[in-house]
């Protein structure tokens, strides 16, 4: 019960520019200015496999919610993958 | 998740053997040390020991076992079980382990089984090799496990042949009525039975013309339909919440602290996901050995490697309390406690 109450509190806080912020933090060289909710993240010159796991982490860590592969596969932007964090929280 | 406790049952001793050839991921000899460099900064896989042409599992495994029988003493006649542990048999049939009681001379009075697990088969085939030993089947028992992963990767497959090491194990178990009881903690969830799978070959798409031919699938990958394929997202995502959390059960379930463990022995994974699970565990990082870098992800085999390669000085002498966890292929995970009194570990061999 306690759990629900948490996590229904997580989810009314999670905010669209925190994610980017997380999301960005994942990219060691773009700046924060080349991500928004609309942002392509294939797009990203430092996009690769190994970046996706970052943000599997994150996500992780930050809102205790896995993706997999598959979640990636279905996604272009970065909204994509807030609406499916935020559908799961 | 299934958590059990086996009495009377003793690991006394572990070897290791590794194939003599070496490949290093920065001089790879198809990618190149630009592709290498971020793959090798974050698996933290700089080397692998690979498999020649004419070795096999059951090559590695025999000499491991060779080794350990007689750095213990043992009298091969006394041994009466044997199982392996290994997704890349010599043969689909018969078990390589029956090929391996006659040609270790073991007695034919010896029960022999593989058990075809990956990265969770170590855990799993203690808890199976203690099972025997406890209900009387068996007194003293090999636990063979080793894997020739170089065999099953394609060579052209960035996610994959960098990643994978070849090594076979031997870990010696006897009955003793003093032994301290070995936890577990096993589980499984088939759903995620494609993230790491080898799609032909078997009864459900069969080995036809097409299956060896070569596709380009993305950049930096190319395999056939006999090929490991590995979704690394799917693996990394089972990796970091299965492993922390089956820990967490097994710890609960024997009621103990990560200050009284003093060895957490991971499946070696790769390093970036493990120092994902030590992170959220709050694992001290002295108390966990790695072994990435020289030997690769030996699937089945990492447990017992990594026990040999670097706790070999740490547990010949005086007891300890080992944790070990393994995750991966299945999907399957197994947690564990081994208590060790003088632990007899050979010199790791290379043939």
């Amino acid at each position: 019960m306690f759990l629900q109450q948490n996590n229904h509190f997580k989810k009314s806080i999670m905010d669209i520019n925190d994610f980017i912020k997380n999301f960005a933090d994942q990219f060691d060289e773009t700046p924060l200015e080349q991500f928004s909710s609309s942002t392509n993240f294939r797009d990203i010159d430092e996009w690769d496999s190994l970046t996706s796991l970052s943000i599997i982490a994150m996500v992780d860590e930050e809102y205790g919610v896995k993706l997999t592969g598959e979640d990636f596969r279905n996604s272009n932007t970065i909204e994509d993958i807030f609406n499916l964090v935020s559908s799961r929280v | 998740m299934a958590c059990f406790t086996i009495p009377n049952v003793k690991l006394v001793g572990i070897s290791a053997c590794v194939p003599k050839k070496v490949i290093s991921n920065l001089d790879h000899p198809y990618f190149s040390a630009e592709q290498m460099t971020p793959f090798v900064n974050s698996t933290g896989v700089n080397q692998r020991h690979i498999a020649s042409e004419e070795q096999t599992t059951a090559d590695l495994c025999y000499k491991a076992a060779e080794d350990l029988i007689t750095k213990l003493g043992w009298e091969k006649s006394e041994i009466d079980l044997l199982i392996l542990v290994t997704q890349t048999a010599d043969y689909k049939l018969p078990v390589t382990s029956a090929i391996l009681q006659d040609r270790l001379h073991l007695p034919t009075s010896c029960l022999a089984m593989d058990i075809p697990l990956g990265c969770s088969g170590y855990v799993y085939g203690v808890s199976t090799i203690a099972s025997l030993i406890n209900s009387g089947a068996a007194r003293k028992g090999l636990l063979l496990v080793g894997e020739t992963n170089s065999k099953v990767v394609s060579p052209f497959d960035k996610s994959t042949e960098p990643l994978f090491g070849d090594a076979g194990t031997a870990s010696a178990f006897e009955y003793d009525v003093n032994a301290v009881p070995i936890p577990f903690s096993l589980g499984t969830d088939g759903s995620g039975y494609k993230a790491i799978i080898i799609p032909a070959g078997g009864a459900r798409n069969k080995t036809d013309e097409t299956s060896l031919e070569f596709e380009q699938v993305e950049d930096g990958i190319k395999r056939n339909q006999c090929s490991l394929v590995m979704d690394g997202m799917d693996v990394f995502s089972f990796g970091i919440s299965r492993a922390p959390s089956a820990v967490r059960e097994l710890m609960e379930y024997t009621n103990q602290d990560i200050e009284e463990i003093d060895y957490f022995v991971f499946h070696q994974a790769n390093l970036f996901m493990n120092k994902k699970i030590v992170k959220k565990l709050k694992i001290p990082e002295e108390k966990v050995p790695y072994t990435l870098g020289k030997y690769g992800n030996t699937s089945s085999a990492t447990i017992p490697l990594t026990i040999a390669s670097e706790l070999k000085d740490k547990l010949s002498s005086g007891r300890n309390q080992l944790l070990c966890c393994g995750f991966g292929v299945g999907l399957s995970w197994g947690t564990m406690v081994l208590n060790t009194e003088n632990l007899i570990v050979t010199d790791i061999t290379q043939i």
